[in-house]
């Protein structure tokens, strides 16, 4: 990473006159038509459109200085907790732009695009293999719409009960992300807040009490926001089912189970996977994700429209023609649309690429090593930074910050003190059961060389903070920009460039 | 080991001992062995680079090959420099995460903001927000969005003449978060000005919001003039959703006083991709900052004075705000931002202005050749449009898409019922591909 800032905006660039694009020509002139194209007076835009004017070369060379402010997987070791960012292969981006996908118009008639809707079910049917469920749908945008959509799930199942209006409870742990009780709200439900024991568990005995027939669900992610595995999980998902309410399960901690376990044998009726974790899609700075959602048997008539389907015969017991196997179909009972397309379709191809790459065998081990990489961190480091919970963790953990707290060096001096040293830093001050939360999830794509280096770094930050806080705490001190006043960034926000 | 893993067995070995077990196993020792998988996953064994491209190639000759791209309904087949794709696939925008650290993150957070000063400029509005999943979501959280900054209000009139696309992810998002939403009823193809008013008499304090489209699905460019004050005359929130790339010459939702523009950014040269990843926009009103959902950058400087840019107004979000948060979205479409940017900013103003011209002069020379033979016509012929129309045929509709794709490998638009089909054109398309078109429609009956 260049530890200079570049800085410039494009709009600073910009000279009248210059041009980065040749618009293509289609031979056809106002001569051709009998009726010119002429706008009404009223509806021209008035006001001059005033983007950047310039050349290819300054534009190319604009964004290359950009990204060079830019920390990515492929700079270096990322260890944001809950995130996991894992590589991102590069055959799933030549996949991904297939030329025969990339020009594919959304409502090509099913039987031009076959290839395309097999891709899709493949999919779905991989995704049900590795979650342990009936069906899954890959409309959902994101991991937080999977959430919403799931929940939706849920609602519509109680309503064709006709529980519809008595169930709009859904318990969430006080340990989780902020996205679930925001998905439970845009959905029309009440949040209920179960106590979570000091491992991040959930509390039984707290749970109990709060299931009865006004509860839709409960969302759990497992293992936990600490990385801990919910031991418990048979007797939650027997509970929760005699009080009539459904287990839903936040897959953003879904890589640790990887070759180990699958939500649908865990009890689980409703889950979502996030491709842009544990299926290794990039994170493009914030998006585009993927966040499939998958239904145990019996629910997926409810899964949003459209829907991909496989037919082997037609409704008169025939064999299907090949151009008509895979159908987009429409449900009338379904929960409705969350998506005007069949979802982000080069992000689904590039998590197909993904996991026929891994297939079982490579699968198979990626939990695992995940797991090994978290827990060899942790294990290198309990003797200077304080661990809150000993025992078994997964693909990630969390240190309640240092473990000496007489040098006043927090949790965000560390995390700022690691840029310098040439690492994102983990997530921080999340989960919120402790107070100086550092939560680190290497991925099982780092290598031991990397995890000792980081090890090295972390436990020359606590010396140094010892030695020398001062340093720690006014870091970082190599990053193109330092400290960012964010207070005056919210306060007198500037939020475009004719405003600077 | 995988080749991604760059474990070795004595790596594995090592780290078991410094981490006090025996096996990969011992680390899930608290795993009950009843929900451990009992068999590897019955899926194929892992593939080299060439077997993963044969097999996409392989899916790929399973689709009829489609050069020519007559389809819209608000997705278009538009040309994009080839320096944007380059610009995209910079591995440190494309791997990296939401800007959480700003200091190693000032790209991302630069080409976003850069983005925002697009997208207010090109809408006419205030300020953008750093993005949303798709144009469909992006109007729905708009619906929401009004519904939150009105006290007591809790119904949005959507206009008959908006994408059936759109208005299924908008009923669903207003079905679950228990806002009514009601139908203004289109008239000869438009909104009907004179049933949105007495709606809005009847029931103008419930209203919170007005949804309309420009263009509308038909491809009609509506005239909103006068609606924005008839809107705020009952106090409702104007919201008008539009086709990104229309802007550079359609009068702005700015300049028709809209409080609220949103859309899809697809037509800005992002690839059709059979439906995405593509970019909702979201742009208001200043008096509507604090209610916007999503991600928005700001400027600021650091602590050495420099210009810099940072997540800014994040007590609105979910991280903070859990269940009374405006939204649900961590997210925004980041690289598509980068994408869409960097268009713009190849393309220019001069550049989309004669996109949209060319766009619109082949979608006349479509139309006329359609029906120079009187077997087709405009559904609305005294409308005005830019690049798209519905043609009512007397040749059924599914003959002539079945025929056109299978003879000619072109996409002819969007079937809207037997005899009406909705076609759009672009700069991508030449006097051949209509031509050919035609002699395939005469075919048809």
């Amino acid at each position: 990473m260049n530890r200079k800032v570049y800085g410039k905006l494009i709009f600073e660039l910009s000279r009248e006159g210059r041009r980065g694009y040749a618009v293509p020509r289609s031979g056809l002139t106002a001569d051709d038509v009998e009726n010119k194209p002429t706008l009404p007076e009223g509806m021209r835009r008035s006001a001059p459109l005033n983007l950047p004017e310039v050349d290819e070369p300054t534009a190319v060379r604009h964004y290359n200085n950009m990204s060079t402010n830019n920390f990515g997987v492929d700079t270096g070791f990322y260890p944001l907790g809950s995130c996991t960012m894992k590589y991102n292969p590069k055959i799933n981006e030549e996949m991904a732009a297939h030329s025969c996908f990339a020009g594919l118009h959304p409502s090509t008639p099913a039987f031009a695009a076959q290839g395309a809707l097999e891709l899709y079910w493949t999919l779905q049917k991989s995704l049900c293999e590795i979650g342990g469920m009936e069906e899954f749908t890959l409309n959902p945008f994101a991991g937080a719409q999977g959430e919403l959509t799931g929940l939706m799930v849920i609602r519509a199942y109680h309503a064709s009960r006709g529980e519809g209006e008595k169930r709009r409870k859904v318990i969430v742990p006080d340990s989780a992300h902020g996205t679930n009780p925001a998905s439970a709200a845009v959905c029309g439900l009440e949040v209920v807040e179960v106590k979570s024991r000091e491992d991040g568990t959930v509390d039984v005995a707290d749970l109990e009490p709060l299931l009865d027939d006004s509860v839709a669900a409960i969302m759990l992610t497992n293992p936990n926001t600490l990385g801990i595995f919910e031991k418990d999980i048979p007797r939650i998902a027997s509970l929760v089912h005699q009080a009539g309410a459904l287990m839903y399960y936040d897959g953003a901690n879904l890589n640790p189970l990887l070759g180990v376990a699958r939500p649908g044998d865990m009890g689980f009726d409703v889950m979502h996977v996030n491709l842009h974790k544990t299926f290794s899609t990039p994170h493009g700075g914030g998006g585009p994700g993927s966040g499939p959602v998958g239904v145990r048997k019996g629910l997926e008539k409810f899964l949003p429209n459209p829907r991909v389907v496989r037919r082997t015969e037609t409704p008169e017991g025939f064999p299907v023609k090949d151009t008509d196997r895979y159908a987009i179909e429409y449900s009338p009972i379904s929960l409705g649309s969350v998506s005007a397309t069949l979802g982000n379709f080069a992000v689904q191809a590039r998590a197909l690429a993904y996991i026929l790459t891994l297939g079982s065998d490579g699968l198979m081990d990626a939990g695992k090593l995940a797991t090994l990489n978290a827990t060899y961190i942790k294990e290198s480091l309990k003797d200077c930074y304080l661990l809150p919970i000993e025992g078994l963790s997964k693909h990630e953990f969390v240190f309640d910050g240092l473990r000496d707290k007489s040098t006043g060096v927090t949790t965000l001096n560390i995390a700022k003190r690691l840029l310098d040293h040439g690492y994102h830093a983990p997530t921080i001050y999340f989960p919120l059961l402790f107070h100086e939360s550092l939560m680190i999830e290497p991925t099982e794509t780092e290598s031991r060389e990397t995890l000792d280096e980081f090890i090295a770094a972390m436990r020359d930050i606590a010396r140094e903070a010892a030695e020398d806080p001062e340093t720690v705490k006014t870091a970082p001190h190599l990053t193109p920009v330092t400290r960012p006043d964010d207070t005056t960034a919210a306060l007198n926000p500037i939020l475009t460039f004719d405003n600077l | 080991m995988h080749r991604y893993f760059p474990h070795t067995p004595a790596d594995i070995k090592e780290m078991l001992d410094r981490c006090g077990v025996s096996s990969l196993d011992d680390l899930y020792g608290d795993v009950d062995s009843s929900l451990r998988l009992k068999q590897p996953y019955n899926l194929p064994q892992g593939m080299d680079e060439t077997a993963v491209r044969r097999y996409f190639d392989h899916l790929a000759k399973k689709n009829v090959t489609i050069d020519v791209c007559f389809a819209g309904g608000g997705f278009y087949d538009h040309g994009c420099p080839a320096a944007v794709k380059s610009i995209a696939s910079r591995s440190e925008f494309l791997t990296a995460y939401t800007p959480y650290q700003p200091e190693i993150s000032q790209g991302t957070l630069q080409y976003i903001f850069e983005y925002q000063t697009m997208m207010s400029r090109l809408t006419g509005m205030d300020i953008s927000n750093a993005s949303m999943y798709d144009g469909a979501t992006a109007t729905a959280e708009a619906v929401l969005m009004a519904v939150a900054s009105q006290r007591k209000r809790n119904l949005v009139l959507v206009s008959a003449t908006l994408s059936p696309d759109v208005r299924r992810v908008v009923d669903t998002y207003a079905n679950y978060h228990g806002v009514e939403l009601a139908t203004i009823p289109a008239e000869d193809g438009e909104t009907s000005r004179a049933e949105l008013a007495r709606m809005l008499d009847e029931r103008g304090k419930e209203v919170a919001g007005v949804v309309v489209p420009s263009p509308n699905y038909y491809g009609i460019i509506e005239n909103h003039e006068g609606l924005a004050d008839l809107c705020h005359s009952h106090k409702a929130l104007l919201i008008v959703n539009c086709v990104a790339s229309t802007l550079a010459v359609l009068k702005t939702p700015g300049e028709l006083g809209a409080d609220i523009a949103c859309g899809d950014a697809q037509s800005l040269g992002i690839p059709l991709s059979f439906g995405g990843p593509y970019l909702g926009f979201l742009c208001a009103t200043k008096a509507l900052m604090r209610k916007m959902p999503g991600r928005i950058v700001g400027a600021t400087t650091d602590s050495e004075g420099r210009r810099c840019f940072v997540l800014t107004l994040q007590a609105r979000e979910q991280h903070i705000r859990r269940e009374k948060a405006t939204s649900n979205i961590c997210s925004n479409q980041g690289l598509m931002t980068l994408w869409v940017s960097a268009y713009m900013s190849l393309v220019g103003a001069g550049g989309l202005r004669e996109i949209n011209e060319a766009s619109s002069l082949m979608a006349r020379y479509l139309l006329e050749k359609m029906t120079s033979d009187g077997r087709a016509r405009l559904r609305y012929p005294s409308k005005p449009f830019l690049n798209e129309f519905l043609l009512e045929t007397d040749y059924s509709v599914d003959s002539l898409i079945a025929a056109a794709i299978r003879k000619g490998g072109i996409l002819p638009g969007i079937k809207v019922d037997d005899h009406t089909i909705l076609m759009a054109a672009t700069e991508m398309q030449t006097r051949h591909d209509a031509d050919h078109l035609f002699e395939i429609a005469k075919t048809c009956v």
